[in-house]
């Protein structure tokens, strides 16, 4: 009797470079959000080192509109508004990023702490329950008013009220988990509990996390400006996206550059990430994808 | 039915007693003296101690968040530290601009975002789809103040058909207090509509695949009827859900609103507060909105048993 193996024909697997570009085709979303956030990353991490110095005051050019001289017009120190929005482009990107990142791994602890830890469960999700009632705006205004203004308080401002959302969904995402038989099966066996959750659970969550760290870091974006334009935020003397806008809003009637031009790259970050989110959504995740569809 | 509305009305005190921990511990949770850090850079001496003893910050911490928290219970919520006005009284004089704000945004986004849903879902697949979903991300990405500018510069500048700011009562006559609302409602409800649509549509999507819609249409019923009536109905738990939990951005943009187009409402308040440190405001105003959101969530969740008879807890 021989052994059938050697005659059955696997389905040949696509090199890497034909999967991705399938996987292009199919959500084109991705590639789309990807490459408006890498462009606008590398416009902002080089813009500076091609632009004049986004601080240099200089009385005799202020207020200029838009003109090929000073590309989006010049503000009411006359300081240049394009230098100023690369520059902005740093510190908005820089927090957006950060908060999505700080965010996930603190909610990602949490999360399968609760989710694993029963005694600890009911205690952390109403601390969670009580922090989303909270609308997360005001939240960050009421911490930073406690703190001196910086960049790193402002971070900590907009991470605190996003991260009961990701809690929830690692702590849901590992409440099903630990009844599947394959996590009986290495409780079986004998494995650490770290261990479990390193190689069996941590893997299943991450889909949802990457979408919605994307999510966080849209909707952290905003929330800096918003927090900056209402002089709760970055300190003044740093250029943020928010900043410059609410330094705008005084002359706003006659140089409505001074907003428009920071509000439109902002806008098209933002806008990046979302659809960067919609993409991945749908395609790491198929269940719910289905339902949005 | 009537357990299930008790049992998530009591549901309701933990969430509050953490929020009001969470507004408490705020202040004593961050470095430094509670009182140095009210009082601000140029405080003398005798001030931080006046603040201290006002504050009754000298007690230990839960005597402290007791008796904090029976004055709140009893509609006490301390004193400005500013214009030693009662907080109470102080957000009692700015309600009516920010209820009428929120409830016009309200009433504006449901009334479009909703049959935008339906619309998009219905002609899924189509141009008129694709720009719904379009608006929609767009409404993600655009911030508050950003929409509030472009719509005052148009609106308001080039074409004078809006008040620049300000805000006129209802009691001024309605009119003047809806060309005065109107812009704030819209820049304010773009987000709203956004996240309103966008979950109306999936909603819809998802019950326009059921089989008591396929038996509709072969019976002969209506388009029309066969959405309104068969679908929507069905489709209805979702959307209020979100327009409950979208409350919680609408509070949000509501303060960079009112800032925009000068409404002396609550996020002024809020905002003027947070500015001159005036921590027994910003504390007063938080404990407010959330109680409204937790409120209104709950005033949801309880209509959801008389909506669809099959949800029973």
């Amino acid at each position: 009797m021989t052994l059938a193996t050697d005659t059955i024909e696997l389905p040949r697997r696509d090199s890497r470079r034909v999967r991705i570009r399938k996987y292009c085709r199919r959500h084109p979303t991705v590639p789309f959000g990807l490459g408006v956030l890498g462009v606008m990353i590398i416009i902002s991490i080089l813009g500076p080192y091609f632009t004049v110095d986004p601080l240099a005051l200089s009385p005799f050019k202020r207020l200029k509109p838009p003109s090929g001289e000073f590309l989006f017009g010049t503000d009411m120190y006359g300081r240049e508004v394009f230098a100023r929005t690369l520059a902005g482009g740093r510190i908005s990107l820089a927090v957006g990023i950060s908060v999505a990142l700080v965010s996930t791994v603190v909610g990602l602890a949490i999360g399968i702490v609760s989710g694993y830890v029963r005694a600890l469960d009911a205690v952390v999700m109403r601390v969670m329950d009580g922090l989303m009632a909270i609308p997360g705006v005001l939240l960050a205004i009421a911490l930073i008013s406690l703190t001196s203004a910086s960049i790193s308080n402002v971070i900590i401002a907009i991470t605190i009220p996003e991260v009961p959302r990701v809690v929830r969904l690692v702590r849901a995402v590992v409440l099903s988990i630990r009844e599947q038989p394959y996590i009986q099966a290495a409780v079986s066996v004998g494995m650490p509990l770290p261990r479990i959750l390193w190689k069996h659970v941590l893997p299943n969550t991450l889909a949802p996390l990457i979408v919605q760290a994307t999510y966080i870091c849209a909707s952290a974006v905003i929330v800096e400006a918003i927090l900056s334009f209402l002089g709760a935020g970055t300190p003044p003397e740093i250029p943020s996206w928010g900043n410059i806008m609410a330094e705008g809003r005084t002359y706003f009637q006659i140089t409505p550059w001074i907003i428009l031009f920071p509000g439109l790259f902002l806008a098209i970050t933002v806008l990046a990430v979302n659809v960067l989110g919609d993409g991945l959504r749908d395609s790491l995740d198929p269940r719910i994808a289905r339902r949005m569809r | 039915m009537y357990a299930y509305i008790a049992k998530r009305t009591l549901a309701v005190i933990p969430v509050m007693l953490v929020v009001a921990l969470v507004v408490f511990l705020l202040l004593h949770l961050t470095p430094g003296d509670p009182a140095a850090v009210i009082a601000g850079d140029y405080a003398r001496p005798e001030d931080i101690v006046r603040i201290r003893k006002q504050l009754g910050l000298d007690e230990p911490l839960y005597i402290q968040f007791s008796t904090w928290l029976w004055s709140v219970l009893r509609g006490d919520l301390g004193v400005s530290i500013f214009s030693n006005m009662p907080v109470s009284k102080l957000i009692g004089q700015r309600l009516e601009p920010t209820l009428a704000l929120s409830v016009s945004t309200i009433l504006f986004s449901v009334l479009i975002a909703v049959p935008m849903g339906v619309w998009a879902a219905w002609r899924s697949g189509t141009w008129v789809d694709r720009s719904i979903m379009v608006f929609a991300v767009l409404g993600f990405s655009v911030p508050v103040f950003v929409i509030g500018y472009v719509l005052i510069y148009v609106f308001s500048l080039k074409f004078g058909w809006f008040p620049v700011q300000g805000y006129k009562a209802i009691g001024d006559g309605f009119l003047p207090f809806l060309r005065s609302i109107a812009l704030p409602t819209i820049a304010l409800g773009v987000v709203y509509v956004a996240l309103i649509a966008r979950i109306s549509r999936a909603s819809m999507l998802e019950v326009l695949n059921e089989d008591y819609i396929r038996t509709a249409r072969a019976k002969g019923q209506v388009e029309r009827k066969v959405m309104m009536r068969h679908a929507l109905k069905n489709a209805a738990v979702p959307i209020i859900t979100i327009i409950g939990i979208g409350i919680a951005l609408l509070i949000g943009g509501v303060v960079v609103t009112e800032s925009v187009f000068n409404i002396p409402g609550l996020g002024r308040l809020t905002i003027d507060a947070v500015l001159r440190r005036d921590y027994p405001i910003i504390q007063g105003v938080i404990l407010v909105f959330s109680a409204a959101y937790v409120i209104v969530n709950l005033l949801i969740d309880i209509s959801y048993s008389f909506l669809d008879p099959r949800i029973r807890y």
